[in-house]
This record gives structure tokens, C-alpha cells and sequence, in this order.
């Protein structure tokens, strides 16, 4: 049986881990609570920009538009691989990375967000042609840089299609590795028009457009991407905060139940020991007298 | 007097939203006014000054690429940076253009490095436009 003293070491070490553990869980808390309404803060821009496509939806004809282009052959794909820069987030970054290495090695070219990632594709020796590092508020600005550096790839046919592979945020318990197609746009008619509100459409029939239709559209369709992409990060971001919660609070867990079985082991220790001594006076009694 | 609604939309956050007597709007083919009863229009943003004009009083702000819808005398601009002059750091703003300015002449960068110094020049030129105009 282990000493005494090395049994009280063991309950404080454990008992500072979980004093850690348990902070990094409130940080990580209140930091999910930040992303989720940094990603609620885009609805009003969402809604928005929904209703201008529409409006130019009815007016132009919109399978001209090269970001709309299907192409038949995929030689080329590009992934955006959105990963956290830190660990200790359970297997968020482990999950995704399991639906990266099932990608075509050949294909593929990879655009790396967040250093894990970085050195996941370094490491299994991808084809990366960049690699972002972002804030933990990424700035709309930033991401532009990234979503126009794809559009730019795309449009020159390095690449037929660009798929963005990141940790969706289902709920706090549940991140989903997703890929969603970021290029080339599905179709206008799809643009998350889900939930088409009642809103005042104006119809496009009285509109004016400066210079003209096709030049606003031109000018738009780049900025539904950059804002897809916005809110994939965003997303993301969120989904790292609660996956590092929820295993922080494991930690925390664990770490608490371990304190719990180990001080009952040197509560038993300190009694046997309490009683050889007992013993042992008595006998040295006994033999005296 | 009819007013006009203005809503000012960043993907970070609705920065601005009132209802003003008119506003002058830093669009592709030139600046231009809208008062109520503007046509119905959609065009593009241009980076710079947007001026809001509201009880006589006068607002300005930087705004970075984007566009505008004018429609039932609601205006909305769309746009990924709104800052008020008031907000804006003047100093910091030449840093940050310097800043950038400087690790773009170094030729070692890659496309998205410069892609997104660029971006930064941009804004920064946007914001100095704006907070400099009063002094001249």
C-alpha cells in the first residue's frame, strides 16, 4: 500500500488539475455563449440580403452567373478545413479529421483554418495551398480575404468545386462533422430561402438598378459567399467552446471522483497505521508488566 | 415632413437603424442622395463616407464594400464594415494603413496574405477619408 504521504500528494495534484479543469470549463462557457450570438448577430444581414436576391432573382436570368457553373468533371476540389487552434475540445477535431483523410488524395487540395488542422494535413502530407489563421472573432474582413482567395481559384479552374468541412453546432452535447458545398452556389432558388418571410418582397418589376442588373449581381453573388463562409466559422467557432466544455466537465468529473476514492484509501491507511500503533503499545505493556 | 427608414447591416451586427430625413449614399457610378419617395433602386456600395442627414443634424460614417436597396422609402445597406466618425481611431487607422502598407511591399507574400492586406489598406483609407474631412 502506497505511503501516507505519497497518497496526500496524489489528492492535491488531482485536486489542482480539476481546479483547472473546471475553470478552462467556465471560460469555455461563457465563450460559446459569445459565439452563438456573434452568429445570431448575422440574422438581420441574412434576412437582407435573402430579400435582394430574390428581388434579382425575378429580374435576371440566373444561370449565367460563373460562381452558378456546374461543372461535369470534378478534377480538381478544394476543401476549407475548419479546425480549432487549441486542443482539449474531446474529439471534435478528431471526428472531423476522420471525414478529411476519406477525401481523394490525388483530387484534393486543401485550404487550412485553425492550427490543429494545419498540422493534421502536414502530418498525413495533404496537399495544402494555404493556410489562415483567424481570431477567436474572426472579423468579417478576414474571412473575405479567405472565401476570395477560393473564388479566385475557382473562377480560374483550378479547382471545380469548393466544399467547406467543418464541426456544425447541433446542440451544446452534439457537433456534427458537416461538408456543405461553398462553390458552386446550388442555385439562387436555394439560397436559404427557407424561410421565405412573408416580408414585404418588393417585387422586382419596379426596380432600378445601377449600372445595371447583371453588374449588381455580379457584385452580390461574391458576398453571399464570403457570408456563407462567415457563418460556417462562426458556427464552428461556437462548436469548439461547447466541445470544450463538455470534456472539461468530464475532466472535472473524473478528476472529483478520483479525489472521493483516493481519500478513501488514505482514510483506511491512517486508521491501520493508528491501529498498529495502538497495538503495538499495548503489547510493549503487556511484556513490561 | 415624411421620413425615411435607414437600416445598416454588417454581417457582425445591424449598426445603424432610424428613420432619417435623407441620406447621401457613396455608390459605384457616384455619390448620390436618397430623400422619401426615392424610385425603388439597387446598387452598389463604393468603400467610404455615407452621410445621414436627421433633424438638421449630420452623421457621418465610414462604410466598406457592399450595396444599397432603396424601397418604400426604406433604405438598406448592406455593407461588411460601418463605422461612425466618432469611432474612429485616427491614429490607429494610419498605424494599421502603414502597417499594411509596409508588408505589402515585401514581395515574399502570398496571394492571400496580400489578399487580406489589401482588404486592411482599404478600410483604413475608408475610416481616414471620413475623420479628415472636418479638418479641412
Amino acid at each position: 500500500m502506497a505511503s501516507l504521504r505519497d497518497i496526500r500528494r496524489r489528492i492535491k495534484s488531482v485536486k489542482n488539475t480539476a481546479q483547472i479543469t473546471k475553470a478552462m470549463q467556465m471560460v469555455a462557457a461563457s465563450k460559446m455563449r459569445k459565439a452563438q450570438e456573434a452568429a445570431l448577430h448575422g440574422r438581420p444581414y441574412a434576412v437582407t440580403l435573402n430579400r435582394v436576391l430574390v428581388t434579382l432573382r425575378d429580374t435576371v436570368d440566373e444561370n449565367i452567373h460563373p460562381l452558378l457553373e456546374k461543372r461535369d468533371e470534378i478534377k480538381h476540389e478544394l476543401v476549407i478545413l475548419i479546425s480549432t487552434d487549441k486542443g482539449l475540445c474531446g474529439g471534435l477535431n478528431t471526428n472531423l479529421f476522420r471525414e478529411a483523410a476519406a477525401y481523394d488524395r490525388e483530387k484534393t487540395q486543401f485550404i487550412s483554418i485553425g492550427r490543429k488542422g494545419t498540422q493534421f494535413l502536414a502530418r498525413t502530407k495533404r496537399k495544402m495551398i494555404a493556410d489562415f489563421a483567424l481570431k477567436d472573432h474572426p472579423s468579417f474582413l478576414e474571412v473575405k480575404a479567405i472565401s476570395q482567395f477560393a473564388i479566385d481559384k475557382f473562377l480560374a479552374h483550378e479547382v471545380d468545386k469548393v466544399t467547406v468541412l467543418f464541426p456544425r453546432f447541433v446542440n451544446t452535447l452534439n457537433q456534427l462533422p458537416t461538408a456543405l458545398p461553398l462553390l458552386p452556389i446550388t442555385s439562387l432558388a436555394e439560397l436559404g430561402l427557407a424561410e421565405e418571410e412573408g416580408e414585404k418582397t418588393s417585387s422586382g418589376a419596379g426596380m432600378n438598378f445601377e449600372p445595371n442588373a447583371h453588374s449588381v449581381l455580379d457584385a452580390i453573388m461574391p458576398f453571399y459567399v464570403h457570408f456563407e463562409l462567415y457563418q460556417m466559422i462562426l458556427g464552428s467557432r461556437a462548436s469548439e467552446h461547447s466541445a470544450r466544455m463538455v470534456a472539461m466537465k468530464n475532466a472535472t468529473d473524473n478528476a472529483k471522483q478520483i479525489v472521493k476514492d483516493l481519500t478513501l484509501e488514505y482514510n483506511k491507511a491512517r486508521q491501520a497505521a493508528i491501529t498498529k500503533e495502538i497495538l503495538e503499545i499495548a503489547t510493549a505493556q503487556l511484556a513490561l508488566g | 415632413m415624411s421620413t425615411l427608414r435607414l437600416e445598416i447591416v454588417t454581417p457582425e451586427a445591424k449598426t445603424y437603424s432610424d428613420d432619417v430625413d435623407s441620406v447621401v449614399i457613396p455608390g459605384v457610378e457616384g455619390e448620390f442622395g436618397v430623400l422619401p419617395q426615392h424610385v425603388p433602386l439597387l446598387t452598389q456600395l463604393k468603400p467610404g463616407e455615407l452621410r445621414v442627414i436627421k433633424g438638421g443634424e449630420e452623421i457621418r460614417l465610414a462604410v466598406g464594400e457592399g450595396f444599397v436597396e432603396v424601397a418604400d422609402d426604406m433604405v438598406a445597406v448592406l455593407t461588411d464594415m460601418a463605422i461612425r466618425e466618432s469611432d474612429i481611431d485616427e491614429s490607429a487607422a494610419e498605424d494599421a494603413m502603414r502597417r499594411a502598407e509596409e508588408a505589402m511591399k515585401d514581395e515574399s507574400l502570398s496571394d492571400e496574405q496580400s489578399a487580406a492586406f489589401q482588404a486592411s489598406i482599404q478600410k483604413s483609407v475608408a475610416q481616414l477619408r471620413v475623420k479628415r474631412r472636418r479638418s479641412f
